[in-house]
This record gives C-alpha cells, structure tokens and sequence, in this order.
C-alpha cells in the first residue's frame, strides 16, 4: 500500500517534470491553451452557474431557519451567505464538481489517446507528450477555473437573494446590508489560492490517471473513475491545509 | 542502416526477445516476420526507443541510440517516421491538420511552404484533395496511406511500419506495399516492416528477418525462402496446402 502510493507519486512527479518544461512550438502551445480555455471555462459555465445560485439559494434557507427566533439579526443571512460562498463553498464545490466534468474529460482524451497509438506516434515525431498534451491543460485550468469560481461566488449570493428577497424571508435592504458588512478581504484572496491550488490538483491528477492508461475500454473506464475520486480526496485535503494555514 | 546488438527484452519474468543481433540496410525494405506473439511488435518498439531493452543496443548509423540524452534521441526521432497498425491519425483533427501536425511542430516554414508539402505528400500517396476531410470519413486503405503521408512529411531517414496491411484487402495492400517499396527507394531510406502478410514477405522483401519465440530463426531475401529448407520458415510462410503445392510446383520448374 505504502509502496504503491510512493510508486504513484514518483511517477507522477517525475511527469509533472516532463510536463512543466519550456515548450517547444510556441504558437502551437498557445492554440491548445485557448483550445482548453474554451473547453473547460464556457463548457463548464453552465453546470457551474446552476449549482452556485442553488448553493445560494439553499444556504440562506438555512440560515434563515437556523437563525428564526434568535437574537441574531435576521440581514446577517447576507454575510452568512457571502461568506460562506466566498471561503468555502464557490471554490471547492465548484472544483469538486469540475473535478467529475473536467477530470474525467481530461483522463478520458489522454488515455483515448494513449490507448489509440496517439501518444506514441507523437513520441516518435519527437514531440514531448507530457509537455504537449498536459501543460496547456494545466495553464488553462489555472486561468479559466479560479474566473468560473469568481463567477460562481457571484451568482450564489445573487441565489441567496433571490430565495429570502423574492420568497419575503429578507427585505431588498436587509440582504444587501448583510452581504456589504464585515467585508474582509483576505476572504478573497482565499478563495483566488483554493481555486489555483484546486485547479492544478484536479488537472494534473486526472492527466496522470489518463497518461498511464493500460488496457482496453474497462481500464480507461477505471482511469476516468479514480481521476475524479483522488482529484476530489486531494482537493478537500488541501481545502482542510489551506483553511488551517490562512486562518492561523 | 539500423543496427542491433544482442538486444533482450524482458516484461517482469518473461523474457520476449533473447540476443537480436540484425541488421536493416539504407534503400531496401527489411522485413520482420514471424507468427503472432514472437516479438515483432517489442522489436520494432523498441527500434523507435517506445521501449528499452533489458540488454543490448540500438544503432542508427553509428550512433547507440539508447546511449543518447532526450535532446540527442529527439534529434534522431525528428528522422524518423512510422506508420502505425491503426495508422493512429488524430481523429480531432483534418487529414491535413494530421500531415501538417509534424511540420508545425518542428519547422519554421511558412504556412504556403507547409500546404505545398502537405499537397506533395497526398500527392505521392494518390490521395489528392481529401485534405478537409477527417479521418473517420475515409476507408481504411486511405487512412493507411495517410499515415505514410504523414510518415513521410519531415523527410525522414528511417520509415518503420507495424503491420501497414493489417485489415486491408489483397489489392489495397499491394498498393501500400508498392507504395513503401517505391519511397524506400526515391528518398533512399532505412524502411523496417512488421508484418506477416504473405503477399509482402514475398513482393518487397528484399531483407528478411524471421522471430521465432524471440530469436532470429532466419535471415534472408524473397527469393531465398522458396528454396529453405528451415522449417520454421517453411511452416510459417507455407502454413496452408494451397502455398505448399505452389512451393512444389516452383520447385519442380
């Protein structure tokens, strides 16, 4: 057990070496970058979106009906709500939701293409696979991911709003008040460094679960399947270190 | 010329090849034959660096390939190309954009220099004005000759094939074996085929080795083997009565 997951991690060191290295056709890196830009930030726009307003949304209900009959102001549902989108909530569930669309997506293209001779006829044009095929995954997943949770966060508080506003739980002033109260900036930067760190833990993991693909269909099944798992155990991992690390 | 020396290649306990001492000459296909699990497809991995061998060493020209760093063994790969069993073209992309896909990566031509190579290299493989098409909307025979398009599009020294008739009927496959024979020798490179089509062993081999549970268990050139007497030969390449009596009647003109 304890061999095999030192096994794992030297090789996927070892790649993440090979992968992270100066490209060596600009312009070609630059197309697959925005390539996967496009691909990981507007495909997953959608999904990331519909979960934020109804993690908002489901938030400030809950608040609401912790909060009923206590002395605590009922407009802190707005800073509840902010907040808890903010530190916690927009980075790693959209990222544990990304790791399931994304991840699976990535390890499922790079072990197709292991499985379909593709890497290897690129081994033997010369072309640095790891580099070509994993690093523009990596920049574009570092650009788009920590932009879609900033959307996200976003969007959850407009949900949080629109479930205690429109339903009559909260007045238009009392939300609002709460969400610009005890505004701490540092929340932010929090959330900006969850997204980086998530974003290359779940690209890179799933590239190396895609990369060293063996077999037929059933193991790129199973590659696919334990690109999301450990993406997902690493990212709440770091979620808990990075907690432990800015709020000390 | 590619040269082996003493190569074995183990997986964990199973020792595929033992001791392939060969040679693959400049302007003449070589062939490698053998039944199915013999080792052709390890040999010929492990001629392109996809796989170290356990022991010996690789030469091109003079140089041990195995003995090179990355950047050195990615100069020697830049002269080399290879079509593949599933001719491995990458189905995202144009039948132009896979030919092109070499020359992007590693030239600095422009984009008017590399259309021109690319319609060349469709050319040459009678394949011309398919260039927008992908690979899924063409037959098996002309993603074949795709891939020797592709093969062929940086110039290479040394053109290695895995299988190039596997799936293809008789006449397209003496298309592609023409069409390997004739690039061998215009450009006047080192060709390594991996096959055990029947057609090609006799029609282009020009050097023979045969893999027989991992060893060499013949060497020579078509017109060689009718008159062996090496039965591992003779059962591999005369399996069926019908190539028997044709061996016969050869024999007895």
């Amino acid at each position: 057990m304890l061999f095999n997951f030192f096994y794992h991690f030297g090789r996927y060191l070892k790649m993440m070496g090979t992968a992270l290295t100066r490209p060596e056709k600009l312009n070609m890196y630059y197309r697959e970058t925005t390539r996967q830009m496009i691909d990981i930030g507007i495909g997953s726009l959608v999904i990331v979106g519909l979960i934020a307003i109804f993690i908002g949304a489901v938030t400030a209900i809950q608040f609401s009906y912790q909060l009923d009959g206590t002395l605590v102001p009922r407009w802190y549902i707005g800073y509840i709500v902010r907040d808890s989108t903010i530190i916690e909530l927009a980075p790693t569930i959209t990222c544990l939701v990304l790791a399931g669309k994304v991840g699976s997506n990535i390890a499922a293209e790079i072990g197709g293409m292991r499985q379909k001779e593709h890497i290897d006829a690129m081994e033997i044009m010369g072309v640095n696979t790891a580099n070509y095929l994993i690093m523009p995954k990596i920049i574009a997943a570092l650009f788009v991911i920590p932009l879609l949770v900033a959307v996200g966060a976003f969007i959850s508080v407009i949900g949080g709003y629109a479930a205690t506003v429109f339903t009559g739980l909260l007045s238009n002033a009392e939300y609002i008040q709460g969400v610009r109260s005890f505004f701490v900036e540092k929340n932010v930067t929090m959330m900006f460094v969850k997204a980086l760190v998530f974003a290359f833990l779940l690209t890179s993991v799933s590239a190396y679960q895609g990369y060293h693909v063996k077999g037929g269909s059933i193991e790129l099944g199973q590659a696919s399947t334990n690109a999301v798992v450990y993406s997902d155990i690493l990212i709440l991992l770091a979620d808990y270190l990075l907690a432990v690390f800015f709020t000390q | 010329m590619i040269r082996t020396e003493n190569i074995f290649k183990a997986f964990g306990d199973k020792t595929v090849l033992h001791g392939i001492s060969t040679s693959f000459y400049k302007g003449k296909t070589n062939l490698i034959i053998g039944r199915s699990g013999t080792g052709k497809t390890v040999l010929l991995k492990l001629l392109v660096g996809l796989l170290t061998p356990t022991e010996g060493k690789v030469y091109y020209g003079d140089t041990d390939f195995f003995g090179l760093n990355k950047k050195e063994k990615r100069q020697i790969r830049m002269k080399v190309g290879m079509l593949f069993q599933s001719s491995a073209l990458f189905d995202s992309m144009t039948v132009e954009e896979n030919i092109r896909f070499p020359l992007d990566m590693f030239t600095n031509h422009t984009a008017k220099e590399k259309n021109m190579r690319v319609d060349y290299c469709l050319e040459r493989v009678n394949l011309s004005g398919i260039n927008s098409k992908f690979p899924s909307e063409t037959s098996g025979g002309m993603q074949k000759r795709v891939g020797i398009a592709r093969a062929i599009v940086l110039d290479p020294e040394f053109l290695f094939c895995d299988e190039p008739n596997s799936g293809l009927d008789p006449k397209t496959s003496i298309l592609i074996d023409e069409l390997i024979r004739s690039i061998t020798q215009e450009n006047n490179i080192t060709t390594v085929i991996n096959t055990h089509d029947m057609n090609s062993v006799m029609e282009i081999g020009e050097n023979i080795i045969l893999l027989h549970q991992g060893h060499v268990a013949w060497r020579g050139n078509k017109d060689e083997i009718l008159e062996t007497e090496n039965e591992i030969l003779t059962d591999f390449i005369f399996a069926s009565p019908f190539l028997q009596r044709l061996r016969a009647a050869a024999l007895n003109k």
